[in-house]
């Protein structure tokens, strides 16, 4: 169990900064698309900004991970097709229930129940893509 | 603690993601929430039908632990660490809102007229949820990832493919917010 307290504590983490950033509300991701503020613009930006900038330390000053490994991100397969589709068909489901997949389980412990539906629909939508996956273009 | 009560601001909140993302490749696994989907299809015993959850899901329980600590994170930020909810929407869009027929906007984080028990059982908002879940879940194995594996980590380590994919998510977010809401609502 030891080993995994270091993942409970990240995702505490993650939750409160979610919910305290607001990025979890319906409302704010409602906005987003609607360009009507830069909040939502502004996490992102700055935390893909964060994110290049340790990236980039992290490989100047050669950090090791715990278990002693170069830091490396897993690269993404190359191509077009399924970033796009898929990307699309996400983005729909995203701004039409508010949440992806984070959020959705964040809201679950801010109290919001009927989140439990979209998490299911979720599951089913991705047990299906898992029977398509060999018919798809990708 | 005043600080810590208030909605954080965005140069607060964004750094602190970057961070999440790096904690964890500094633990040797990488960030991406949508993965869990999978294992949990994976779990339920998909592998033994279908090829693409046949893969060893025990490797993924840490993940999973994750889950488990955002759930609770989101239970501590909400009922310990904030004032009466109210969030700063722009006027603009409080105004679209209520043309859309949403009435209490930035009085909570979702929506009552989506996500209360009596408007999730109706049957236009479970087909809301239903098809909104559904297409998150299955665009986000679909693209390989969601926002956290994409347009976090994959556009903080200067990927194409996270780039081409969130892209696709702006193009599915702005078709739905502004040619699909109107006829919704």
């Amino acid at each position: 169990m030891g080993k995994y307290i270091k993942f409970l504590l990240v995702g505490i983490f993650f939750g409160i900064v979610l919910v305290k950033s607001e990025a979890v509300s319906w409302y704010r991701i409602f906005e987003m698309f609607k360009f009507q503020s830069f909040h939502m613009y502004g996490i992102i930006g700055t935390a893909v900004g964060t994110g290049i900038i340790l990236l980039l330390l992290s490989n100047q000053l050669n950090l090791k991970t715990i278990k002693g490994n170069a830091i490396k991100v897993p690269l993404k397969e190359k191509g077009l097709v399924r970033y796009i589709i898929g990307g699309t068909i996400f983005g729909l489901g995203w701004a039409l229930c508010g949440a992806c997949p984070g959020p959705m389980y964040i809201l679950v412990g801010t109290g919001v129940f009927t989140i439990l539906i979209v998490i299911a629909a979720a599951l089913l939508g991705t047990y299906v893509y898992g029977v398509l996956k060999n018919k798809l273009p990708h | 603690m005043e600080y810590i009560l208030q909605p954080w601001p965005w140069y607060v909140s964004g750094p602190c993601i970057a961070i999440v993302m790096f904690l964890l490749l500094y633990f040797g696994r990488s960030f991406g929430m949508s993965s869990n989907l999978r294992t949990l299809c994976a779990i339920g015993g998909a592998g033994k039908r279908v090829e693409f959850f046949k893969f060893d899901w025990k490797s993924q329980r840490w993940n999973l632990i994750v889950v488990l600590g955002a759930i609770i994170g989101g239970f501590i930020a909400h009922n310990y660490l904030s004032n009466p909810i109210h969030i700063d929407l722009s006027e603009s869009t409080v105004k679209d809102l209520t043309s859309l027929g949403f009435y209490e906007a930035d009085q909570s984080l979702l929506p009552p007229e989506l996500f209360s028990w009596d408007a999730a059982l109706s049957a236009k908002g479970l087909s809301i949820l239903i098809i909104g879940g559904f297409l998150v879940g299955f665009g986000t194995r679909y693209a390989g990832g969601c926002t956290s594996g994409h347009a976090i980590t994959g556009l903080s380590s200067l990927q194409l493919p996270s780039l081409i994919a969130v892209v696709g998510f702006f193009i599915g977010g702005l078709i739905m917010i502004h040619f699909i809401y109107p006829i919704l609502f």
